[in-house]
């Protein structure tokens, strides 16, 4: 079997879905997702997320581990997963900031376990840093451009 | 030039409170130094040899009199009455208190201005063209991409944790007046059977490892050159080396995959970006552009009286032919013998400021080789103009000679430098100044680096000096042949370094060589490539 | 001797331990010795110093503190080409040795 990570919900301090949790670890990438019935898998800075593309619809939790909050790599792969159709639960774990929160949750996380828990004041006022936004991104809202520009 | 809107002035403003809160998250202890190192670099704040240092956007060097003021009065209010003008056409403070930085970005913005990633892992200050929308030879005024880039990367929510820095240039002519080649990305704007597009150019850096960028894609059509733009920094973010600092820059990527290789990574992930439309309203170019049309340029005299040599010899060197035949860009030399390139005191930049006012549309340039200038001066208005630089000590009519040094601040000012580079470029100037040097040896690009991360360009000088350690004392190694320009190439090293006296001596021989050999219309750079690095050896080493 | 330097946090001026706090002079640096380190990891997480370092330095013949690097000694002094920005000190014959 693949090597079992991950955290349990417990450890989730911030959630923006209404579904229930994935309440099992997830499986590395390398033991995702042709022989498993894997349906959480663990990316790794290294990892490759488009590897998980043709399992999009099986996954409800995919997890993305920051093991340093300089390694943006995680945004990337989040962005990915998302463009291709992910609509399952997306996580950053690990080394997750409050200065980071606001672009994790652009770039499409829903989900938030942070290796040490954060002051929750400055956690929701970092996630509403941002009225309005420059550029397209992973969650959908209206930019500066379309604002200005609307009929 | 630009102006923000409700939109523009509220990003900037929420910026300040975010910063503001990250300073008293910091002081309060809440965020260690590590964790708020790199929120601070985001807003441009390092801490230096002798007090934090701020560094202050200047988009594309473009900015105006009411602009110029306010840095005169931050200088004044918060720092020692002056500011440097920097290799990437940005300003510093060099003696900056924390405590005071909230309210100092909070004065920016007032202005329009800011800090925005001008430090960081992150995409830098987008540089330009400083000729741009006055340069005679301008196939297009590439600041309107500039603009419409600035704000795409601006708190990009993928690209603000990226391997290391990330510099962009834009311009919009054949001649390279950006050093466009030595950038992460050089984009020129071009114009093609009518359609205009975008060259990019990817992998080029001075640094460690100076690189000259290769072209990755001939002809970006306009409507989707935010879409290549990203799909660039994708590729750079998810496979540009973490695992070493000195090799993290997009320029090792390049290297090591082969530019052919990014180039398909590139086209590939661009196909992918195209269907999930990143690219801003066609209409945000035209809305950003209307801010870059001409000023109501009027018709005058195309020529001047020359009789006064000083003025002539001013109006040779420091003016640039202008679109309009009735105008000039007038450079406003910061390099006065002698002096500290590329510094200003408050009372300069307030003077500059009314000078562009009353003379250039309101509008002023900072270049990436530390000068000042007004982009459209009328050249019935040249004399007054010059007469009150001249009063004022930014007279000097030395552009591009040997006496308009670029140097990094060093060892003066600068944690990472091995030497001080500022006392050198002191003392050439004056050594030539005073023997009268500097005009019979002409255009000589002569740029001083404190240590090997190059913000100096002394890859690109014609004459390049480096300031290294040696043994706990300072040391300079020569190198001769680089260029900035689209003839662009990469300086070669000499020999053996030399010690202060000994590196300035080296200069004046290698520059009497030049005079010795060269044939008719040669500057130092031609005479070089011609004869090769040998005459100059020898003459150093014997 | 070995003494410690850093930058205020609040100010980023460059301070230099003097047994008992931080003091803008180098001249009031003190030999920190084996307790450098202890000294450092506690004055550092009591955000009385930021980036606090330790480097050696000597005693000239006036009794002046003297950095073994070039890089410390500008800092002490402050920029060789603006003089008239100097930390004031007692010092006046430091511009003959910083570098």
């Amino acid at each position: 079997m693949g090597n079992d990570l991950g955290q349990s919900p417990d450890e989730v301090q911030f959630r923006f879905r209404d579904d229930e949790p994935v309440d099992h670890a997830a499986v590395t990438v390398d033991s995702c997702c042709d022989q498993t019935n894997a349906t959480a898998v663990r990316i790794e800075p290294g990892d490759d997320a488009r590897v998980l593309l043709p399992f999009l619809d099986r996954l409800a939790l995919v997890e993305v581990n920051f093991p340093s909050f300089g390694d943006g790599r995680g945004y990337s792969a989040a962005r990915i997963l998302r463009e291709a159709g992910y609509t399952g639960e997306l996580r950053a774990v690990g080394a997750v900031l409050i200065d980071q929160l606001s672009h994790m949750r652009r770039c499409g996380f829903d989900s938030f376990a942070p290796d040490k828990r954060l002051d929750e004041d400055d956690a929701l006022r970092a996630f509403a840093t941002w009225e309005n936004v420059y550029q397209r991104a992973a969650d959908a809202r209206r930019t500066i451009g379309d604002k200005r520009h609307e009929a | 030039m630009y102006q923000y809107d409700k939109y523009d002035q509220a990003m900037v403003d929420a910026r300040v409170e975010e910063f503001r809160d990250q300073a008293r998250r910091r002081l309060e202890g809440k965020l260690t130094e590590d964790q708020f190192k790199p929120l601070r670099l985001m807003n441009g704040l390092y801490l230096q040899l002798h007090a934090y240092m701020l560094r202050v956007a200047i988009p594309y060097g473009t900015l105006n009199s009411r602009q110029m003021e306010a840095l005169a009065d931050i200088a004044d209010k918060y720092d020692r009455g002056y500011g440097h003008f920097t290799t990437r056409q940005n300003l510093q403070y060099n003696w900056i208190k924390l405590e005071d930085a909230a309210d100092i970005l909070a004065d920016l913005s007032k202005v329009e201005m800011h800090a925005i990633q001008t430090s960081g892992n992150c995409i830098r200050n987008i540089s330009a063209d400083h000729f741009a929308g006055a340069a005679a030879d301008e196939v297009i005024d590439p600041r309107p991409y500039a603009e419409l880039m600035r704000q795409w990367s601006s708190f990009h929510p993928e690209f603000t944790y990226l391997p290391r820095k990330f510099k962009i240039a834009v311009i919009g002519s054949e001649t390279d007046r950006a050093a466009m080649r030595l950038h992460d990305i050089g984009i020129r704007i071009v114009s093609r059977d009518g359609e205009i597009g975008a060259q990019f150019y990817a992998g080029g850096g001075m640094g460690r490892t100076p690189m000259i960028a290769p072209l990755i894609r001939d002809f970006v059509p306009l409507d989707q050159l935010i879409t290549y733009a990203e799909a660039c920094l994708r590729v750079y973010n998810r496979y540009g080396r973490r695992d070493n600092k000195y090799k993290a820059r997009i320029k090792i990527l390049v290297h090591e995959l082969g530019a052919a290789e990014y180039t398909r990574q590139v086209e590939e992930e661009f196909a992918h970006m195209l269907t999930v439309g990143v690219e801003p309203p066609r209409e945000e170019l035209a809305r950003i552009a209307e801010y870059f049309a001409p000023p109501a340029f009027v018709d005058g005299p195309k020529t001047l009286d020359r009789s006064d040599p000083d003025f002539a010899l001013w109006v040779d060197r420091n003016t640039h032919r202008h679109k309009h035949d009735a105008y000039v860009s007038a450079v406003i030399s910061l390099k006065p013998a002698g002096g500290i390139p590329g510094d200003a005191t408050a009372h300069q930049m307030r003077l500059m400021a009314r000078l562009a006012k009353q003379y250039s549309f309101d509008e002023l340039r900072v270049m990436h080789t530390q000068n000042v200038l007004l982009p459209h001066v009328r050249i019935a208005d040249l004399h007054a103009l010059w007469t009150a630089l001249e009063e004022a000590g930014l007279g000097s009519p030395n552009m591009d000679t040997i006496e308009d040094i670029i140097a990094c601040p060093g060892l003066d000012y600068c944690s990472l430098a091995n030497a001080r580079s500022i006392p050198l470029a002191q003392r050439i100037s004056e050594r030539f100044a005073q023997t009268g040097r500097t005009e019979v040896v002409g255009e000589l690009k002569l740029k001083i680096s404190g240590c090997i991360n190059a913000c100096g360009h002394h890859h690109a000088g014609h004459i390049g000096i480096l300031g290294v350690d040696k043994k706990g004392k300072e040391n300079f190694q020569l190198s001769l042949g680089g260029s900035e320009a689209e003839d662009v190439s990469l300086a070669k090293i000499t020999g053996p370094g030399f010690d202060e006296d000994g590196v300035i001596a080296a200069v004046e021989k290698v520059t009497d060589v030049y005079l010795a050999t060269r044939t008719d219309g040669e500057r130092f750079l031609d005479t070089y490539r011609r004869i090769g690095m040998e005459p100059f050896k020898e003459a150093l080493y014997g | 001797m070995k003494i410690l330097t850093g930058n205020d946090l609040r100010s980023g001026a460059v301070t230099w331990w003097n047994g008992t706090g931080w003091s803008l002079f180098v001249d009031d640096a003190v030999d920190a010795g084996d307790e450098a380190e202890e000294i450092l990891a506690r004055e550092e997480a009591a955000r009385r110093v930021n980036v606090p370092y330790a480097i050696e330095a000597t005693i000239d013949a006036g009794g002046h503190v003297r950095p073994a690097h070039i890089k410390d000694r500008v800092r002490a002094l402050g920029p060789t080409v603006r003089r008239d920005l100097a930390v004031p000190t007692a010092d006046k014959t430091g511009w003959d040795w910083v570098i």
